[in-house]
Formats: structure tokens, C-alpha cells, sequence
């Protein structure tokens, strides 16, 4: 529907990245949900989780899509022993969100549906806040919040840009008042990144919705999706049964919201890597060399 | 009055006594006088026995009822003069929000209140009480107008949501509410957001990011419409009034916690008994609460928002996990 912004990278490098430092877990086979198409698992981590055919992009974890971007072996993890709790003592059928919380911790290798930290890229610095859909619909709670929050006051504090990955459901239920209150407290932390003049790009991933879009992930200074990603505030679902309606093929998608003027461009997989690269040259450029000059006064 | 909630079914039966007593007039006999003296009192005593303990789910059919004072009633019992300025300048005017400068006990304020409607045309008129992006855009426009002017900021809060329509998506209804979340953090002005009814998920904290939080007694402040929470947890909205109860979201359970900074008394059996003293209860606290942000520098008064929102949430620490 909607030409890619960006045109197919030049830096090949991007495309033969591992998503695994070397170790593939070894799926054999996978089907493609989209176009049906069965793929061989070893080629299809190759071609970054991206069906060849229909050009379906399946869901990265959090440490997946920090290997795709980062220069090897940059990766700094922050704020990795935050754990949610349970403020409200809340229990929906029958199941303590504690012993949920307990259950997700132990059934993945994430504290929260949040990873934050610092990278290089192209060894240009980048503070960053992955979402990892995994852990509870990548929900955000009190911990997703604080994370964001803090990944943004790491920026500033080292002067560093911000890249922002969505990847959520929403605001998590089970925390009530609290997740509600973290759209207001993320987007809080985002006017002192403004004042600090540091860029902020927003990732929007499958699926950006719900609280999450509209809050950060919408507020940044360019913001990106993946193609085919969902992209909404309310959820196709939502919209269909308040409507009385069928959404027609396509809506609420990354193209669908770029053809509407909410984002700036829909980037394949392959060119996210170089497409940053760009990004961060084009917007830290002067910068640095206003800090340059400022230093030979 | 009316008692019509289910509930309420023991009030309705005393006051259906109370005003076959009073039909009779004058020709009530002394021993029916006592009679109607008594029910009376009991009308009194139980509306305060059944509204001292509502359950979740019972204030969420107070919050919601139809006859309950709306933006519109308080703004007309409060304020001396408000003139509604209408339209987004971009697409056009969001009925479900009304907004624009009042006289409050002589000093001008700039209201952003969200309105339902009463009967049914109403209610289609106000979208049901559901904003479109214009009507987040309209808030912010008169929002920068008030911190041009230096008039503070008076937010009325009552929505169930954001209307989760395909327009809606279209025209950005995401970006529309977070960029008021955004201006709200810094708007150089004091703002102060009372929950009158149902604070609905981000469509009702779009405009209310304040540094002072304020819910009359019956009203709800929720991170989504129960039915909406307990179809996502239960997979069936019939949990509806399980989810009320599981993600405290009352008046009084949010000050308990410490999460809001004031409840509003309401007047006996709800706000909708008495629309004027409902309506002299939340004025008394505006004022008090105007007065006292005014007395702050701005900058403090900033810093003193940011720290507010910065430090809501609840965690704790664990070992980072193994991988």
C-alpha cells in the first residue's frame, strides 16, 4: 500500500547479523501465521525473522532486537533487578497476579516486558528501552514505567539519544491506578528529555497499542514502525465491537497510520540497523559539533 | 429524589411510604404524622448505612448514574459566567469536552470538563461521553491559552474512555492524548482535576495530569472501563463487577492509598439528591486548592507536578535473571 521511506540498505552488514550471539536454538521448522508458507528454520532466523515470501514480520524478543541493532558486545543492561509486585493484591480467576508475576519470571529470561540499558551503534552512543511482548502482552505497569523513565534520565544524564521499542497491550490491568498513571509519568520524563535537546526516536513494533501509543511511543521526535506492525489506541477488537463494524484489510496497521500522518516511516527489518545510523548521524551531528566548537571557545 | 439503583431497593420502598404520607396534606392524622417523622428518619438513617459501605461495583452505578450532576450543572452552580469556546482549529469541535474561561468566586479560571448527555439524543450528541482527538486537541489549545493568560486550569473529569472508533484512530487519537499528557507536565499554570463521575482510562487522564487530584466521593478513576478489564482478564465482561472490586478503583479506596489528594464529600445518597450542594462542596475545595497553588513560585510548582507523577508506581528488586 504505502512505499517504504527508506530505501534498501547499503550496509550489508545488517542483513547477516545474527539474531543469537552464534547459538540458535534450533527451530526446524516454522509456519508462516500470515501467508501460511512453511519455512526452514535456520533460514528464516537468517532473514531476521521476516517470512521470504510474504514479508510477514514475526515478533523479536527484547535481547533479539538489541542484537540486531547494537554493535556486538555493546550492549550495557540497566536497571535488570527491578521487579513488579503486587500493590493491589490482585486476583482475576482465581490466580494471584503475585504468582502470575512468579510464573512469567520463571518461564523466560526477563525480570519485566522491559529491557533497558545503553549500546553503541555504529559507535555512536544510544540509550535505549526495548519492549518484549512475551511477558504479559508487554503490559505496562509500574515497572515499565519506572524502566522507560529511567532509560530516559540515563540519556540525559550521559547525553546520549533515546531509542524507544514498543512492543505492549496496553496498561496492565492488575496494577489499576498505577499502570494508568504510567502514561502520565512517561510522558513527563519526556519534557526533560526536550529540554536537554536530546532526539528521541520511537520504534513502534507488533503490536503498539493501548496506553503505550499513547504515551510515549507517540511522542517521539521521528517516529518508525515495522511493517504490518499493529498500531492503534484502541484494539481491532475494540473498535469492531463499538462500531458494529469490519475493520477493512489493513487498518490500524504501521501503513495505515503512516498514510494518516501519525508516523514518519514504515522500515523493513533488514534496513532498521542502518536506517538508525542515519537517524542518529543526521540528528547528533550538530550536536557534537556544537559541543566542538563550544570547546575551542 | 428517586431511588432507582438496584441496591437502593430498601430506600425506594420507605420513600414510596414517605410520599403516600405526604399526599394526605393536611388531613394526615397526629399518629401519621409520627409515622411520616419516623420514615424519615429511617430514609436518613439507611441511605447512610448503604452508602457508608458500596461496594465496587455499587459506586460504579452511583458514578454513573443518569441523573447525577454533570459538567455542565457544576459549571452553572459554581461559576458566575462561562463562555464556551468550541473547535480544535484543525477538523473541528468535540462535543463530549466543553471548555473555556469562567468567573470563580471573581477570578477567571479556564475549565476543560468532559459532558455527557442525559436523555438519548443527548447522549448521542456528547458521543456518550467519548472524545474524539478534537476534543484532546481542543483541551490542549485552550490549555496554552491559559498559561498565556496566567489563568489556572480547572479540569472536570467524566468519561468512561476515549471513543475506541476507526476515525478516531485516523485522526490520532493516540498522539492527541499524549501530547496533552505532555503539555499538562509543564503547563506554567496551576491545574487542578477533579473526577466527578467515571475517570475512564486514558481518556480521562488526558486532562488530568494536575498538581492537584481531587474525586468526589461516588466517582471512579479506573486504567480501563471494568467491562473492559474483566473482558480482557476473564475473557467475559460479565466479571465486569469483579474487575471494579480487584483494581480499586473508588474514591475512597484511591485515597486510601494515597493516590489522590482529596475526596470531595458528596451530599446523602449521592451528588444527584443535591445538585447545589454538590456543587458548594467541590467549589470549597477548588477554591481552597487555587489558593494555595497560587501561593507557589512556578518553577516550584513545576518541579513539585514532575516529582508527583515521577514517583508514582510500586516495585521491587530481584536478581537480574540469568541468561
Amino acid at each position: 500500500m504505502v512505499k517504504e521511506a527508506v530505501p534498501p540498505s547499503s550496509a550489508q552488514a545488517s542483513s547477516t547479523r545474527p539474531l543469537y550471539g552464534g547459538s540458535s536454538p534450533g527451530n526446524l521448522a516454522v509456519k508462516c501465521p500470515k501467508c501460511r508458507e512453511m519455512l526452514v528454520g535456520r533460514d528464516w532466523e537468517k532473514n531476521l525473522k521476516v517470512c521470504p515470501r510474504c514479508n510477514f514480520h514475526f515478533r523479536l524478543s527484547a535481547y533479539e532486537r538489541i542484537n540486531l541493532l547494537a554493535d556486538p558486545g555493546s550492549f550495557v543492561e540497566t536497571d535488570a533487578d527491578i521487579i513488579s509486585v503486587d500493590p493491589l493484591k490482585f486476583v482475576s480467576r482465581s490466580q494471584p497476579y503475585a504468582r502470575k508475576l512468579d510464573e512469567e519470571r520463571a518461564n523466560s529470561d526477563l525480570n519485566e516486558a522491559t529491557v533497558t540499558g545503553h549500546v553503541t551503534i555504529e559507535e555512536m552512543p544510544l540509550a535505549l528501552a526495548i519492549m518484549d511482548f512475551r511477558f504479559i502482552g508487554g503490559s505496562m505497569g509500574s515497572v515499565v514505567g519506572e524502566k522507560i523513565v529511567r532509560a530516559v534520565e540515563l540519556a540525559i544524564e550521559k547525553h546520549m539519544p533515546l531509542l524507544i521499542a514498543s512492543a505492549s497491550g496496553g496498561a496492565r490491568m492488575q496494577e489499576g491506578f498505577y499502570s494508568l498513571m504510567q502514561l502520565a509519568k512517561t510522558s513527563a520524563a519526556l519534557t526533560k528529555l526536550c529540554e536537554a535537546k536530546l532526539p528521541f526516536i520511537s520504534l513502534l513494533t507488533d503490536p503498539t497499542s493501548g496506553g503505550v501509543t499513547a504515551s510515549f511511543a507517540m511522542l517521539g521526535d521521528v517516529i518508525l514502525a515495522e511493517p504490518g506492525a499493529l498500531v492503534c489506541f484502541a484494539g481491532p477488537r475494540v473498535i469492531e465491537g463499538a462500531m458494529h463494524i469490519k475493520l477493512p484489510e489493513g487498518a490500524v496497521t504501521a501503513e495505515f497510520v503512516l498514510q494518516h500522518g501519525m508516523i514518519d516511516a514504515v522500515v523493513h527489518r533488514r534496513d532498521l540497523r542502518s536506517t538508525l545510523i542515519r537517524l542518529l548521524r543526521l540528528y547528533t551531528q550538530s550536536a557534537s559539533e556544537s559541543q566542538i566548537t563550544h570547546a575551542q571557545k | 429524589m428517586a431511588y432507582d439503583l438496584e441496591f437502593e431497593k430498601p430506600l425506594a420502598d420507605i420513600e414510596k411510604r414517605i410520599i403516600n404520607l405526604q399526599r394526605k396534606g393536611d388531613r394526615l392524622r397526629a399518629d401519621e404524622h409520627f409515622q411520616l417523622q419516623e420514615a424519615e428518619r429511617e430514609l436518613r438513617r439507611r441511605t447512610e448505612e448503604i452508602y457508608s459501605k458500596l461496594t465496587a461495583w455499587q459506586t460504579v452505578q452511583v458514578a454513573r448514574y443518569k441523573d447525577r450532576p454533570y459538567s455542565a450543572d457544576y459549571l452553572r452552580l459554581m461559576c458566575d459566567d462561562f463562555f464556551e469556546l468550541h473547535g480544535d482549529r484543525a477538523f473541528g469541535d468535540d462535543r463530549a469536552i466543553i471548555a473555556g474561561p469562567a468567573r470563580l468566586e471573581g477570578e477567571t479560571v479556564i475549565f476543560v470538563c468532559q459532558q455527557k448527555g442525559r436523555d438519548f439524543k443527548e447522549r448521542q450528541f456528547r458521543n456518550l461521553g467519548m472524545s474524539n482527538p478534537e476534543g484532546y486537541r481542543k483541551a490542549v489549545r485552550l490549555m496554552q491559552q491559559a498559561e498565556k493568560f496566567g489563568f489556572p486550569v480547572v479540569c472536570l473529569i467524566d468519561t468512561p474512555a476515549a471513543f475506541p472508533g476507526l476515525e478516531a484512530e485516523e485522526r490520532g487519537q493516540a498522539r492527541a492524548i499524549a501530547e496533552s499528557l505532555y503539555l499538562m507536565t509543564g503547563l506554567r499554570v496551576p491545574i487542578i482535576a477533579t473526577v466527578i463521575g467515571e475517570g475512564g482510562s486514558g481518556g480521562g487522564l488526558a486532562i488530568s495530569v494536575a498538581d492537584c487530584i481531587l474525586m468526589l466521593e461516588f466517582s471512579i478513576y479506573s486504567v480501563a472501563p471494568p467491562e473492559a478489564a474483566a473482558n480482557i482478564l476473564w475473557r467475559d465482561t460479565a466479571f465486569a463487577a469483579q474487575a471494579a472490586e480487584a483494581m480499586k478503583i473508588t474514591a475512597r479506596e484511591l485515597k486510601a492509598l494515597g493516590l489522590i489528594d482529596e475526596l470531595v464529600p458528596e451530599p446523602l445518597g449521592g451528588a444527584h439528591h443535591n445538585y447545589r450542594a454538590a456543587a458548594d462542596n467541590l467549589k470549597v475545595a477548588l477554591l481552597k486548592h487555587l489558593a494555595e497553588l497560587k501561593k507557589l513560585p512556578v518553577d516550584e510548582l513545576l518541579e513539585k507536578r514532575y516529582q508527583k507523577y515521577r514517583n508514582i508506581g510500586v516495585f521491587g528488586y530481584a536478581d537480574a535473571p540469568a541468561r
